[in-house]
């Protein structure tokens, strides 16, 4: 009973809402903007992460998301699954299709979990956008886009800023050996490198273990005194490759970037012991999707045809280093 | 209140389970309000009931030991090996996949054997025995997938041999979007069910938990029953990571993470009591049925999923309220 009364106020609110924008929509000059307002109010979008709204990195993805929703003026709500469970993550896109939003936003960690739920959506005629990982898989599950960083485009970044620092040998860093997004940027590393004659090699560390990392890294640049350049594919190896660059009486001799922010990267960019970060620039994964779904809805238009969209990759240097780290502050960053 | 307006009005409800299927009627109610004709569609139907089977799959198991008088914190991390054992059986040892599903199940019952029998031969708490099976079967799901495979989620189930029949027996959803698994979780309760009311092994159980010095004085091999109450908790866990398995055509070696709690949060709220000696399989599953419409609900009703887990809190409080409530009443009234 509740419901259906709620559903003939709702219909009722909807009757008078086009009366008043009859009444008030004057006559032929724009007619078709107050409605397309009043549409836009009853846009319900759900957004279904892997991320924890409690993890730093995705709570700047749903400011972009906030943001946008208040910017145009739509619902955007946002759920995930409060662990890595991608069981619970597909059961909980089940319940957003059967709510019939009308658009979708997912991120795709694990294809196979996710495959069938996301398909379902598309099939039952929800707009779906991808966002942040599963790129490979977006076009084929149906999405209409994919918003997020080309890990390759991003590896390959990071080797021609390294190429232009000076260095001629250099380490790629991985914490996560067998993660393919983590490989594919150091091949993009490497490939880029290679235009520029220098070698690269891999050196496998443990995620969890700073200390092993630290003398890891060093124990490297002992064997290798040649190498001049490292690049790290997250904050939790660089932090422990600048240990050990301060330990060696290296900083700054060895040019050294990383992917992604944190507190003390951004810091060590300003003091200059760190030459640059690769940004995915996260809150745009957020913000752009709205937009994207807003603009298909409306006007049936999609960018690039489908194709990914990269978010990233942006270069915080140490004339950036400041600024991004107000905007840290401020939750867009 | 006198004896005779308790039985009029609130014999019924003085059973263990019956609080909870009033609790399930008016979240079903609660969430058909809120969530409008989604939570009432069918796909909004099938996306709870789907939610709720596995998990009310594991909390058949734990019911059943819960009521023999112990816990079983490690059916999570057997969700989480037996999907991993699946995998790597047959992708990297190159088994057919009905063998490795019959390997599989062996390492459950083992793991459920071990823990059972350390318990018992210890008389060490159930809850500390079996935390340290939690941590020491993830951590060994983990290492395996990873010294296998430099990975720790795994596909591509889908090209083993004897896939096809293992998708209709496991992964399959045949009608209106339900799928396979809510016959499997009814058919265990059913089967449990049986056990716990029309069985000796249903009398041992109780006896097991309730009073286990007079148990065995009448002749219940408690260990015996305990032991096997353990494996089963296994075996349904088991049973879980083997559809989640064949239904993703692939395994994760996190798989199952907190599943542990949920299956006894399942089981506080069907009303059985973490003392031991009383409760019900109904009332599991009618705790797992609330379980998965307050989380596919509260998805579907555009609330923050942030709030799931304040909802399942207080759930888990209210259904400990009302449980101490009804059993004083029963107390009172026999």
């Amino acid at each position: 009973m509740l419901t259906k009364g709620n559903s003939q106020i709702a219909s009722l609110s909807r009757l008078v809402a086009a009366l008043v924008a009859t009444a008030c929509g004057a006559p032929a000059d724009r007619p078709g903007a107050s409605t397309s307002d009043s549409s836009r109010a009853d846009l319900r979008i759900v957004a279904v992460t892997h991320g924890v709204s409690a993890n730093p990195f995705w709570s700047v993805v749903i400011n972009g998301l906030d943001d946008a929703a208040r910017d145009l003026g739509v619902r955007v709500e946002y759920q995930a699954p409060n662990t890595f469970d991608m069981v619970a993550m597909s059961e909980m896109i089940d319940a957003a299709v059967a709510s019939r939003p009308d658009g979708l936003v997912v991120s795709i960690p694990d294809p196979a979990a996710l495959g069938a739920s996301i398909r379902a959506a598309v099939e039952v005629g929800i707009p779906v956008v991808t966002i942040n990982s599963g790129g490979d898989v977006s076009a084929s599950l149906g999405a209409l886009a994919h918003v997020g960083q080309a890990e390759y485009d991003a590896g390959f970044g990071g080797g021609e800023r390294l190429a232009q620092a000076g260095a001629r040998r250099v380490l790629c860093v991985n914490q996560e050996v067998g993660n393919a997004a983590l490989d594919t940027r150091c091949q993009g590393l490497t490939d880029a490198l290679a235009e520029h004659n220098v070698p690269v090699s891999v050196l496998a560390v443990e995620l969890a273990d700073p200390e092993d990392t630290r003398q890891r890294v060093a124990g490297a640049l002992l064997a290798d005194p040649t190498i001049d350049g490292i690049l790290t594919l997250g904050t939790t190896a660089a932090e422990p490759a600048l240990a050990a660059l301060r330990d060696l009486g290296r900083v700054g001799t060895v040019r050294l970037g990383t992917f992604d922010l944190s507190t003390e990267v951004l810091e060590s960019i300003r003091d200059g012991e760190i030459d640059f970060a690769i940004d995915q620039q996260q809150y745009l994964q957020g913000y752009l999707p709205v937009v994207l779904l807003v603009l298909f809805i409306e006007t049936g238009t999609v960018p690039g045809g489908g194709r990914a969209i990269p978010t990233g990759p942006g270069f915080v240097t140490i004339e950036t280093a400041q600024q991004v780290m107000d905007l840290t502050r401020r939750g867009v960053r | 209140m006198s004896r005779r307006e308790a039985g009029i009005f609130t014999r019924p409800f003085l059973r263990p389970g019956a609080a909870a299927a009033v609790g399930a009627v008016l979240i079903w109610l609660l969430f058909a309000g809120a969530a409008g004709s989604a939570f009432r569609s069918m796909a909004g139907t099938a996306s709870y009931l789907n939610a709720a089977a596995p998990l009310g799959i594991l909390a058949v198991g734990v019911a059943l030991l819960m009521i023999g008088g112990e816990f079983d914190l490690s059916v999570g991390s057997i969700v989480g090996v037996s999907g991993m054992s699946v995998m790597l059986l047959t992708t990297e040892l190159g088994w057919s996949l009905w063998p490795a599903i019959a390997g599989t199940v062996v390492l459950c019952l083992l793991i459920g054997f071990l823990n059972g029998l350390t318990v018992v031969r210890t008389q060490l708490p159930s809850f500390i025995v079996t935390l340290a099976t939690l941590f020491m079967v993830r951590g060994l799901t983990i290492a395996a997938a990873r010294g296998f495979t430099r990975r720790t989620q795994l596909g591509g189930l889908d090209e083993v041999a004897g896939y096809e029949l293992a998708r209709a027996a496991f992964g399959s959803a045949p009608v209106a979007g339900l799928r396979i698994s809510i016959a499997w979780w009814l058919g265990c309760a059913a089967l449990a069910t049986w056990v716990l009311l029309r069985t000796p092994w249903g009398n041992w159980i109780l006896a097991a938990g309730g009073q286990p010095e007079a148990a065995r004085n009448v002749g219940v091999r408690v260990g015996r029953v305990k032991i096997g109450l353990f494996m089963t908790s296994a075996l349904c866990a088991c049973l879980v990571g083997i559809i989640q398995a064949v239904r993703f055509s692939g395994a994760d070696a996190l798989r199952g993470q907190l599943q542990e709690f949920y299956a006894i949060i399942a089981v506080v709220i069907g009303g059985t009591l973490l003392t031991g000696g009383y409760g019900t399989v109904i009332g599991a599953v009618f705790g797992a049925l609330i379980f998965g419409m307050v989380r596919q609900g509260i998805v579907m009703s555009g609330i923050d999923a942030d709030w799931f887990q304040v909802c399942l809190g207080a759930m888990l409080l209210l259904a400990v309220f009302v449980n101490r409530y009804v059993l004083l009443r029963a107390q009172r009234a026999s």
